[in-house]
Parts: C-alpha cells; structure tokens; sequence
C-alpha cells in the first residue's frame, strides 16, 4: 500500500536518492559513534559534518531547482532565504547559551550586553521554544517570500528582471544584517553555541545526530519535489516555464502557481539555513552575499537543471572541489568556478544528470529507429529543457 | 445591432501601438452557433483582433462584449479562457517537453486552482474525453510521444485538440493550416465544420481553397478595419478586396 503510494509520486531515480540519503543517515552515525578510530570505515567527526555541510548545500540546490529547472524563475536571491532559515536557528541556539555567555546576563546574548541593551527586542522573544524557532524556520522565509512573490509574479516581473531583483533583495538583507541596531549581532553574527535540545553541541553524537536529520530532511525535499512535479501542478509548472502566456489562455491563474512553488521552495531554503547554522556553529551576513546565491546556481546547473537529483550531486561536487581547491590553491578556486560555469554552460546545458540521460536517450533513440524509423516516446521525466528538434 | 444577443460583439475597437493603429475602429458580430472565416493581407490586424477578444492586448477605445452581457475588456487571459474562449496560435504553441496526453490533460476543462492541480487525479471521465480527442486529432498512436517530436501539421492538430479539450464555447483558430500538405488542409477544413456543429468558430486564413472549404460567412479586415463581409463569392468580387490583395 504504502509503497504503491510512494511509487505513484517518486520515479524510480527519486526513489534511488531516497532510499540512498536514507541509508546514509543511519549509515554515517552508525559508522561515526560505534567504529573504533582505527577502522578504516570509522568516519571521524568533522568529516561528518563536512558532508551535513555539503547536504545543507545539497537541499538549498533542490530548493532552488525547484523554482528554476520548473518553472523557469531563475532566482539570484536564494541565499537569502537560506540565511533566514539560519538566522532564525541562531537566535534559539543564543537563547540556549542563557548565562553561560561572555557578559554572564541570564536573558541577553553577548553582542547586546556588549551594545549596552537592557531587554530583548521582541522579535527575539519565543526564540527560547525550539518549537517556535522551527516554525519561524519556514515562516519567515516563506513569507517574505510570498510577499515578494505576490508582488512580482502579479506584475508579471519575469527573466532577468526578475533574476535582478531577486539578487538585489539578498543583497538589501546584507546590508540590513550588518547594522548592529538590527539586533542579530551585526557583523559578527551569532555563534559560541552551546547546546542544542539540551546535547551539547560540540558533541561527536550530536554532530551525527545532525548529519542524521540533513539527511533525512533532504530525502523528504527528493519527495516533496517528486511529488509536486509528478502532480498536474508540476506538468502546470513546467508548461509555464516552457510558454507561460500559453498557459494562460488556457485559464491557469499562472501567477498562483509560481507563488506556490516559489513559497515551498523559500520554505526548503530557510530549513537548509537552519540545519547549516549548528552544523558550521555560525551565522553571519556574509551568507547574504549575492554570491552566494549565484553560486547555488552553478550548482545546480552543473548537476542539471529540472532533475531534482541533479542539484543534489552538483551541489555535492562543486563544495567538495571547493573545499579541495581552497586548501591546494587558494588563488584558483574562483577561476576554476569560473570556467566550471563556462563549461556546463557551453557544453552540458542540462548538467552532468543530462549527460547521463540523453545518453539513455540516444540508446533509446537508436533502439526505436531500428525498429521503426519513428522518433522515440520519451517519458517527459527524463528530458525536461526543450531543445531544437532536427526536422524528421 | 445590440450587444445582448450576439456570442461576439466588437463595436468601434481601436488599438495603437506607438502611434501606428493596427486596429482601426473595428466592428464585428458573431451570433451564437456560428462560424465565421476572416480573411485579409498580412498586417490587416487579424492576431491583433484575437489578442483582444482574448485579453492580451487591451484597446484604446471600443466595446468588446461576449454572450451579450461580459465585458471582456475588463478581465485577464485566464479569465476569458474560463469564460469560454478558446484560442489557437499562429505559431503553433504545444508544450514541447510535456507529452501529447499530458498536452491535453493540461487543457482539459475543469477546475484550474493549484490546490486541485496539486491533489489531481483523473476520473474515467476525464480518461475518455482524452481518449475521444486523441482520436479526433489523429494523435493516438502518439500518446506517449514528446510534443516536441510531433511534425509541424501534427502540432497543429495537438493544438486544436487542446482546443476541444478545453470545451469552449467560442473558438478562435489563428492561420491552423500554414505549413499543412493539401491532404491536411482538406483534414482540417472537415474537422473545423465538424466542430462548427456545436460550438461558435472564428478562423483566419489566408488559404482560400481553405476558406471555400470552410462554407462560412466570411469577412475581410484590411488596415484594422472591415473591408467587406458576406459570402466568400461576394466579398471576393468585391473591387476594393481584389484591389487590397493584388495591390500586395
Ligand atoms: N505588440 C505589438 N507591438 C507593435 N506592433 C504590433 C504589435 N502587435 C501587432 N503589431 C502590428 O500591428 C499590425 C497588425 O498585426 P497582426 O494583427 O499580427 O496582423 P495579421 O495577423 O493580420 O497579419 C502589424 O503591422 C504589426 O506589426
Ligand atoms: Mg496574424
């Protein structure tokens, strides 16, 4: 029953990285707390959450997939709901730190001690409830996110300039978040966290307890996302990206749908930021830099735009290559992005996941023609960005 | 003429853009049930008209009624979509990465909310109706085919069962058989009479073995406005059409 279930909203590749993702949340904590150091299988702890980082990564390229490999809303602002997410955990693991903190004040963190404040602004009131602070973990991504896509989308603000002012938005939150007056500790950010639930969070079972839920929570976006693009919202979602006036004359308030799916993807956003923050034990403005978010694009277009799975492994890749690069050569990594960039765009314009299935295709293709000389049917899932046709 | 009842009603509709006036004091009636096949030279404003009637392109000045009583100057695509006016394009636009099915499933009349998009399924209904256009369009060999592979007649045959799936009252078929063999104009022609049975249809082309085809009531736009309308006999004997065609 169950799996039927599943398999109506997951194709078999989704099911694959769900399965895959949910093995290694077992497998890494597992492999972590239980192997002795000397084995060589034993996963020491700052690896594991060198690899929760990169998943947290991971999550934000599905997130961002979502709205551009589907709906075509190329969004050079993510990064921003992924600090927001981030944000919103950092100020509930400051409450946490409670006396423990520099200044030794019950209630107020360092930086406002050190800024002379007497109370907590109240937006930092609730933050003490972990509950609350997950819930304003998507809230407030979420709906900064319809807002801003209630006004653009309505307006009809599409490609660039959309691509413009999404960019300009993280780069507004940048400058915003610098200002000690904001209240969230101004340059330097929130970090020193102690503990988080009550674990300490320097702790190995912790760590792996972290890596657990990524994992875990990236799965669950692998479904969400299947589930959503697997639904006639998803063949609305993709027609809109493809002739979006088309859609229109058809009756599809085409402005709803992108705010949803907009909305979702800011959601997925803001809970990557979240399980970023404790797993790296810092939060500042720089996580609003618009680089940021264009390079969560060239993630995902090196994975492959509008395959879900793609931007799990370009995501996975490039920060792998990023942490090998900036340790070897420092002074190459951002030339190496550079032509990275160059070259999936030139050469694998549906990324390394296309790759693979337009070779799958040809196969395909090939095996067709042999038999008739008809073009091939070709299951939408598998190939998703138009291309020029050869005439028959 | 009143507006109350006629399917289509057009009275005085100008349109300019950047000063040039691509529809030019226009007025045009179409009665419920009928069908009506528009003739005239490139840039007589032909697009222009549907883009109106459809929401796209607002006018400077005019009445646009539909069913005698809506306004359509006052509402937006989706809307007039909803009301019941079906469009087909110039060029033909198909969903090239979707499938033929799901091409028609996108069209299919039914609630269009994201919310039921998101928790669809279709009903044996809505899986015969499919089944039925596919049929109709000749596509049901290609169910499964990606739009894109589908040659040029084919999408617009897709497009036109688009059309049929999206069950309106009024269509509007803009030059459906450009870049068509004779055999598919002919094809074509037959399925537009056949649909003409039950719904209204407004056609533009320029073929005229097409338009005789048609045995419709035809009238020719010329510089945004009518130049003549009556029988295909009539108005292609009329001096100042032949002049306006051969004057190209
Ligand atoms: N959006 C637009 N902006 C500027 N000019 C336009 C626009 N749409 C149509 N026109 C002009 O209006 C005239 C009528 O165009 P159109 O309605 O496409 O003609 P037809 O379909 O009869 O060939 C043409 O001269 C065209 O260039
Ligand atoms: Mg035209």
């Amino acid at each position: 029953m169950i799996t039927q279930w599943f398999f109506t909203h997951v194709d078999r590749r989704g099911g694959i990285a769900i399965a895959l993702l949910v093995a290694i949340a077992f497998l890494v904590p597992l492999s972590n707390l239980l192997l002795p150091e000397t084995s060589p299988l034993h996963i020491p702890t700052y690896l594991v959450s060198l690899i929760g980082k990169y998943l947290t990564y991971a999550l934000l390229a599905v997130a961002l997939d979502l709205v551009w490999g589907f709906c075509g809303i190329l969004s050079l602002g993510h990064g921003a709901f992924f600090a927001l997410g981030g944000y919103a955990m950092g100020m509930y693991l400051m409450r946490q730190i409670g006396p423990r903190g520099v200044y030794a004040d019950p209630v107020l963190p360092d930086f406002m001690v050190f800024l002379n404040w007497k109370e907590l602004p109240w937006f930092w009131h609730g933050f003490d409830n972990f509950w609350f602070a997950a819930l304003m973990v998507v809230l407030v991504p979420g709906a900064l996110a319809f807002g801003f896509g209630w006004l653009a989308f309505r307006s009809r603000v599409t490609g660039v300039y959309l691509s413009i002012i999404t960019q300009a938005l993280t780069y507004a939150l940048l400058l915003a978040f610098f200002r000690n007056d904001m209240g969230f500790g101004g340059n330097n950010g929130l970090t020193d966290f102690k503990d988080i639930l009550g674990f300490n969070i320097q702790a190995g079972t912790t760590r792996s307890m972290l890596f657990a839920a990524t994992a875990l929570f990236l799965a669950l976006a692998v479904f969400v996302s299947s589930f959503i693009i697997r639904s006639k919202l998803g063949k609305v979602l993709v027609g809109v990206r493809d002739a979006e006036s088309r859609m229109r004359f058809l009756g599809y308030r085409v402005d709803r749908y992108k705010l949803f799916v907009w909305t979702i993807s800011a959601m997925m956003a803001g809970i990557a930021g979240a399980l970023y923050v404790p797993q790296v034990g810092i939060i500042n403005p720089s996580e609003f830099e618009p680089a940021n978010s264009i390079e969560a694009v060239i993630w995902v277009a090196v994975g492959g735009r509008g395959t879900i799975i793609g931007p799990i492994i370009g995501a996975v890749l490039v920060n792998f290559g990023k942490t090998y690069f900036t340790a070897a050569f420092p002074e190459i990594w951002l030339f190496a992005l550079g032509a990275l960039f160059i070259i999936v765009t030139l050469f694998l314009p549906k990324g390394i996941l296309g790759l693979y299935g337009s070779w799958k295709t040809k196969l395909a293709d090939h095996a067709a023609r042999k038999k008739d000389s008809a073009p091939p049917p070709v299951a939408a899932e598998n190939v998703h960005l138009p291309e020029p046709q050869a005439a028959e | 003429m009143k507006a109350q009842d006629t399917l289509l009603y057009l009275d005085g509709v100008s349109v300019s853009f950047d000063g040039f006036r691509a529809i030019n004091n226009l007025s045009l009636v179409l009665q419920a049930g009928e069908m009506r096949a528009i003739i005239g030279p490139n840039g007589a404003g032909k697009t222009t008209m549907m883009d109106i009637i459809t929401g796209k392109t607002k006018p400077d000045a005019g009445d646009v009624y539909f069913n005698g009583e809506v306004d359509l100057t006052r509402h937006d695509e989706a809307e007039i979509a909803l009301l019941g006016i079906g469009r087909k394009f110039q060029k033909p636009t198909v969903f090239e990465s979707h499938t033929v099915e799901d091409n028609l499933v996108l069209a299919l009349s039914g609630p269009r909310s994201a919310f039921s998009a998101l928790f669809h399924k279709q009903s044996a209904n809505e899986a015969e109706r499919i089944e039925d256009i596919l049929y109709t369009i000749r596509l049901n060999g290609k169910r499964d085919w990606l739009a894109a592979n589908l040659s040029h007649g084919q999408k617009q045959w897709l497009e036109i069962g688009m059309l049929l799936a999206q069950d309106p009252k009024l269509l509007l078929v803009d030059e459906p058989v450009a870049g068509m063999t004779d055999a598919e104009t002919a094809e074509t022609a037959k399925l537009l009479r056949e649909i003409a049975k039950t719904r209204s249809v407004l056609v533009v082309e320029h073929d005229m073995h097409f338009v005789r085809e048609l045995d419709a009531k035809v009238t020719c736009l010329h510089e945004g406005s009518v130049l003549a309308e009556g029988s295909l006999d009539f108005v292609s004997n009329d001096q100042r059409v032949i002049e306006v065609y051969l004057g190209r």
